[in-house]
């Protein structure tokens, strides 16, 4: 598996989108920092943009990395490895790559600005692990989605349904479910629904440690019990890991059963 | 060498084989041919373990590769369409392959005799179809194994190219090493097949040498013949 992990991350580490992605979030992170002058201003802007890019550039990345080398994966599959170690070097690859560019493009200006002099390398942290697991979780949904359709259109399709339902309509839903139902108590209702969303999950986390929840409201105040303590960072933290293992296993159970 | 037994594989509704049952002791170049969609590729990708069967057995080597891949190490196999990552140099392919597969390779012989010394640092997707052909055959090729299976290993080929294909099938042969090739050029079948595999709906309709076949349906020249057999009634 390291072999083919360590092929494909070459092989993507220098393709040009890497490279625009890296730039992206390094100007980004530049621009924040040095025209605004707050740490903690910059987090959540950049947190903003994170919750909704890496999902969608983990998505799109991952689909189109796997349609581009189906070919090639039918070579390695006739050469002698498993299975299981093909699709997981090539997807830790791709969300590896991603990763690379996140962390380099966001790390290098924070250094730069004094991050670790600043007492905000907490939240600027939390902020590269909430990314990190997005970008996990997102590539391993790209590669089930392409897994299960041979068409790339579809595939692409259905990734960029998925990416719009749990970065828009699921807000939309649950702001729209809340209003109706305000008779009635929401508080485990929307953290159950908070939870089932890796991107609202992220978001409540980041928002939470930077201690700006008193603009939530009453919910906001539920969440913070919750979120805010140890046992509740805990709890979103496994479901984070949960939302990354489960399309992983689904990953390797698939590319046992099909053929190419 | 190969043991197929009662091999079924359906493609949702689509059957595409239908009980194929084939024994091939080894050495020698054996040409899977028939009409498209006969079930050629799939039978192939069978044997590699690519496609998993609905029913029947397939053993190499007296071992069945049902949930092995370890005899994999003993086949060499040209795919269809030559697609690599392009991003890397054809120099990394090769290293790449070579460090998956852990074997003595004899790329260099290969690399020169297919004129490719002048792209060993070019990136593949700088490359022509028929440069990437060359390449993907120096891939299935550079390993000693005893089997080699090679999906239409003529396409895009230049004419000195081609002659150097045959060449090294026959220098394989030579090696006493069992060759699988699919082709539709019946005049590259006729050159260098010992032996016809004819697959129709499914099933092997034909096998035998060429001499045989030409018996059997009563054509002078091989073309003919193989048009023939997919419809006995008319020859």
């Amino acid at each position: 598996m390291l072999k083919i992990l360590k092929y494909s991350f070459y092989d993507l580490i220098r393709s040009r989108w890497s490279y625009a992605y890296f730039l992206f979030y390094l100007a980004l992170g530049f621009v924040l920092l040095f025209l605004n002058n707050d740490v903690s201003k910059a987090v959540i802007t950049l947190m903003n943009v994170i919750i909704v890019l890496v999902p969608l550039i983990g998505t799109i990345f991952g689909v189109m990395y796997y349609y581009n080398s189906k070919e090639f994966t039918e070579l390695l599959l006739a050469q002698p490895v498993k299975r299981s170690s093909i699709f997981l070097g090539q997807y830790l690859g791709v969300a590896g790559s991603l990763l690379l560019s996140l962390v380099l493009g966001l790390g290098i200006p924070f250094v730069l600005y004094g991050i670790f002099r600043s007492d905000a390398i907490f939240d600027f942290s939390l902020l590269l692990v909430t990314g990190a697991f997005l970008t996990l979780i997102f590539t391993a949904f790209s590669f089930n989605i392409a897994l299960s359709n041979e068409n790339r259109i579809k595939g692409f399709g259905y990734a960029i349904l998925l990416w719009l339902f749990l970065a828009v309509i699921y807000d939309g839903l649950f702001l729209m479910s809340l209003i109706i139902f305000e008779e009635y108590p929401l508080d485990t209702f929307s953290l159950l629904a908070t939870m089932t969303n890796p991107i609202d999950l992220s978001r409540t986390l980041i928002l939470l440690k930077l201690d700006i929840s008193a603009l939530l409201g009453y919910t906001g105040a539920v969440f913070k019990q919750f979120f805010g303590t140890n046992l509740g960072f805990l709890v979103s933290m496994s479901m984070l890991v949960l939302w990354t293992v489960l399309p992983i296993w689904r990953l390797v159970y698939r590319s046992k059963k099909k053929d190419f | 060498m190969i043991q197929i037994e009662n091999l079924h594989k359906k493609f949702r509704r689509n059957e595409v084989l239908s009980g194929v049952e084939l024994g091939i002791k080894g050495g020698g170049i054996f040409a899977i041919l028939g009409p498209n969609g006969s079930g050629k590729t799939t039978l192939i990708k069978s044997i590699l373990g690519m496609v998993v069967p609905n029913k029947g057995s397939i053993s190499i080597g007296a071992k069945s590769i049902k949930n092995n891949w370890k005899y994999r190490r003993n086949i060499d196999y040209l795919p269809q369409i030559a697609n690599f990552p392009g991003n890397l140099k054809v120099k990394e392919l090769i290293r790449m392959i070579k460090d998956l597969r852990q074997r003595p390779s004899t790329e260099e012989k290969l690399v020169s005799l297919f004129a490719l010394d002048p792209f060993l640092d070019k990136k593949l997707n700088t490359l022509s179809g028929g440069t990437k052909q060359k390449v993907n055959l120096v891939l299935a090729f550079m390993f000693d194994s005893p089997l080699m299976i090679l999906d239409e290993p003529t396409s895009g080929l230049d004419p000195v190219a081609m002659i150097r294909l045959k060449e090294l099938i026959r220098e394989e042969k030579q090696k006493g090493k069992t060759l699988l090739i699919t082709s539709h050029i019946m005049q590259f079948v006729e050159e260098m097949a010992d032996e016809i595999i004819y697959l129709l709906e499914g099933r092997i309709y034909f096998r035998g040498t060429m001499e045989e076949l030409k018996t059997k349906t009563q054509q002078p020249d091989f073309e003919h013949a193989i048009a023939a057999i997919a419809s006995p009634a008319d020859a």
